[in-house]
């Protein structure tokens, strides 16, 4: 096995994880990285909400890539744009005046064979990296229960597939998709007991199921560790009821939710440490894992996204 | 059963009594499927009656402390020992189902197949295969049809459902109704007509050139051969398209939104709560999980908490057996509440700002454990219920 590439050299990187663990936050992350890296970054999001933009706090794109922070193209996936734009300069075909019935028809095929809409989507991106206007196209790709088919589509259609342009046209995105020098897959997951399990169970799919190399896995919201062993057993001696009062009568009012808020904060962080672990041990050996910090921010924004990358950038050696 | 509440519910437990059906919907990874196994395991309990949850993908540790390792399309039942095992007795009977989507896709077909032939052709058809296998909206559709088919036969005085991850929190409303569509298309019929007839219609032709150019024939023949076969159940599958939705829509069924403050979420929990007043859905509950304890944002506490960071050394002198590790815990505390406050506070801010008008909106504090086991589950549901 070849020595996997560093993450940023790579041309196209598929971000994905379980809903609510924030791989649109790691996915803005890494592009800002990317971007002060001196790479021009294409960030693509595929179940558009307009997420990626606002953590840039640039208003929503669309079909059309636009700069939305210095180095940074942002563009939204839709498919029926991505049609038009196959249809012209993929195969060639006269469609002015015909793109109605025929995009009709083609949403049709879509519905009944599964991974038209999929290679849509791949193929734009696909697209992208092949016409290099981009150095990396970072996709904020759909929640790992969909990933796979849309990886798996090129070779869904090839099987199902067996001749025409269609067929010719899964053949290069293929070669983008297997190429492990061009093409990765970060899974970002939180320590948290359904997220890695959808990790672990997503690393293996992607192996068995699509011709895609995974690049990281991210994990998201790791709590600080509060203490050692010893502050713990200290932080036990200013629990007693006694003690306890003493301090209260020192600070000057009563410090229960102070110690009580820690409290919590230590157990949350040890389930999850737990959880950690977990992943850990069930992930690919030289697999790396990156760790990012829980935010205790007000809001989420330009600066949020400046602080992931930062943290990324750390984790990565960079 | 107790009987149904007048007018609207109060309390989860007022809005459990008086329904047959709960859709448990909403974002990812809030705690969805937990959140249903909870309130059907507290209703069991607390209200009595055979009580289903139909679940899509329960976490494996949960599955296996409730007895159901390896469930699959069948509905098991939680024998009572579980039960007692939490120091809990059930008053009526709990039981549980998990999704295959395949499966279930497999058994529609047999159902509705006119004869065995037709039957065995669409099994082994690749589009067929593809599409119950791997198309995400079947999943969507094959849920709420399974829905169906339960609560139509009538086993069961409850069914809390957990509805399956959806691209869009919506899909699985529309399912039945694109699947209707789909095959009541002109389109459909349009497409067929060569391979039945062998004639090509002279205005349809440009586009089976354009169809055969970028598809192949092959790929043609399979999507024609597919529908061919499935328009001898076209009549059945359409009806039972449209039965599915009127159920949606049922009095007797109502919708709860389960989400977490994160921004997120809240966002796509108070855009569904709209989709749904929208579309005259019940929105029975919304059940936020997961919520920071409201002492973290206690003024007082938070006005000590900074004092505090400024002073450690001071305020940990003699408390302890040493004075260095403890000045420095004292910091690590203070420094620790002002951090979960920013986050408590921006959470209470975003409840503020949902809208939409449940009948029941419930809190439901952040757990130091893990839920695992029929203890956890009435734990959590013991929170949601009053």
């Amino acid at each position: 096995m070849s020595a996997a590439p560093d993450l940023l050299d790579l041309r196209l990187l598929f971000v994905t994880g379980k809903g609510g663990v924030g791989k649109t936050t790691v996915a803005a992350g890494l592009s800002q990285l990317a971007a002060e890296h001196g790479k021009r970054v294409l960030v693509c999001e595929v179940d558009a909400k307009g997420d990626v933009t606002s953590l840039f706090e640039a208003p929503p794109t669309d079909f059309s890539p636009r700069e939305i922070a210095p180095g940074v193209w942002s563009m939204s996936m839709d498919t029926e744009a991505s049609l038009r734009e196959y249809l012209k300069l993929q195969l060639r075909i006269p469609v002015v005046g015909r793109i109605g019935p025929l995009a009709k028809a083609f949403d049709f095929v879509a519905t009944a064979a599964p991974g038209v809409r999929e290679i849509l989507t791949v193929g734009k991106l696909c697209w992208e990296v092949r016409e290099s206007h981009y150095d990396i196209v970072i996709v904020d790709a759909p929640a790992s229960g969909h990933i796979i088919g849309q990886l798996a589509a090129p070779q869904a259609i090839n099987d199902l597939v067996k001749v025409g342009l269609i067929r010719s046209q899964t053949d290069w995105m293929l070669d983008i998709l297997s190429d492990a020098r061009q093409t990765g897959l970060v899974a970002v997951c939180t320590p948290e007991e359904m997220p890695v399990n959808e990790t672990l169970e997503l690393v293996t799919r992607v192996r068995e199921e699509t011709t895609v190399r995974m690049s990281a896995v991210v994990i998201n919201r790791v709590l600080p560790e509060l203490f050692g062993q010893r502050e713990e057993e200290i932080f036990e001696q200013l629990r007693a009821p006694d003690v306890e009062r003493v301090l209260s009568e020192r600070a000057g009012g009563t410090v229960t939710p102070v110690l009580e808020a820690a409290r919590l904060a230590v157990t949350m962080r040890r389930t999850r440490s737990a959880h950690m672990q977990r992943l850990q041990a069930g992930l690919p050996e030289g697999l790396p894992v990156l760790l990012l910090p829980y935010l205790f921010a007000r809001s989420f924004g330009a600066r949020t996204t400046r602080q992931v990358a930062r943290a990324l950038g750390e984790e990565l050696g960079l | 059963m107790t009987t149904a509440a007048t007018g609207a519910a109060k309390t989860v437990a007022q809005l459990l009594a008086a329904k047959d059906i709960v859709i448990a919907c909403g974002p990812g990874g809030v705690g969805k499927t937990t959140t249903a196994a909870a309130l059907a395991a507290t209703a069991v309990v607390e209200q009595g009656g055979r009580v289903l949850v139909l679940t899509v993908d329960p976490a494996r540790r949960l599955a296996d402390a409730l007895g159901l390792k390896g469930i699959g399309n069948d509905e098991v039942r939680i024998t009572d020992d579980v039960f007692e095992r939490a120091a809990a007795h059930p008053r009526g009977e709990l039981w549980a189902a998990m999704l295959d989507t395949k499966q279930s896709w497999d058994d529609l077909i047999r159902t509705h197949a006119p004869d065995a032939e037709t039957r065995e052709q669409i099994l082994a058809n690749p589009l067929y295969q593809n599409i119950s296998g791997r198309f995400v909206q079947s999943h969507d559709y094959i849920a709420m049809e399974r829905l169906y088919e339960i609560h139509s036969e009538g086993t069961y005085d409850l069914i809390v459902v957990d509805t399956p991850p959806t691209r869009n929190a919506l899909d699985f409303l529309d399912a039945p109704q694109r699947m209707a569509d789909f095959f009541s298309s002109r389109l459909l019929r349009w497409l067929i007509v060569p391979y039945r007839s062998r004639l090509v219609n002279f205005a349809s032709k440009p586009f089976y050139q354009i169809a055969d150019r970028i598809l192949g024939t092959q790929f043609l023949a399979d999507i024609s051969e597919f529908f061919i076969l499935f328009q001898s159940m076209y009549a059945g599958f359409v009806e039972r398209a449209e039965a599915v939705t009127r159920l949606l829509s049922d009095r007797r069924t109502t919708f709860m939104v389960v989400s977490t403050l994160e921004a997120t979420p809240v966002r796509e929990a108070e855009f569904f709560s709209a989709e749904l007043t929208a579309r005259q859905l019940h929105l029975g509950a919304v059940v936020l999980n997961k919520v920071l304890p409201g002492y973290l944002r206690d003024a007082q506490a938070d006005k000590l908490a900074q004092s505090m960071t400024g002073r450690t050394t001071e305020l940990a002198d003699g408390l302890t057996d040493d004075p260095v590790v403890a000045a420095r815990v004292v910091g690590e505390v203070a420094e620790s509440f002002l951090n979960f406050g920013v986050v408590a506070r921006r959470e209470a801010e975003q409840q503020a700002e949902l809208k939409g008008t449940p009948d029941v909106l419930v809190t439901v504090p952040f757990f130091d454990a893990d839920i695992y086991d029929m203890g956890g589950l009435l734990q959590l549901g013991a929170q949601v219920w009053d």
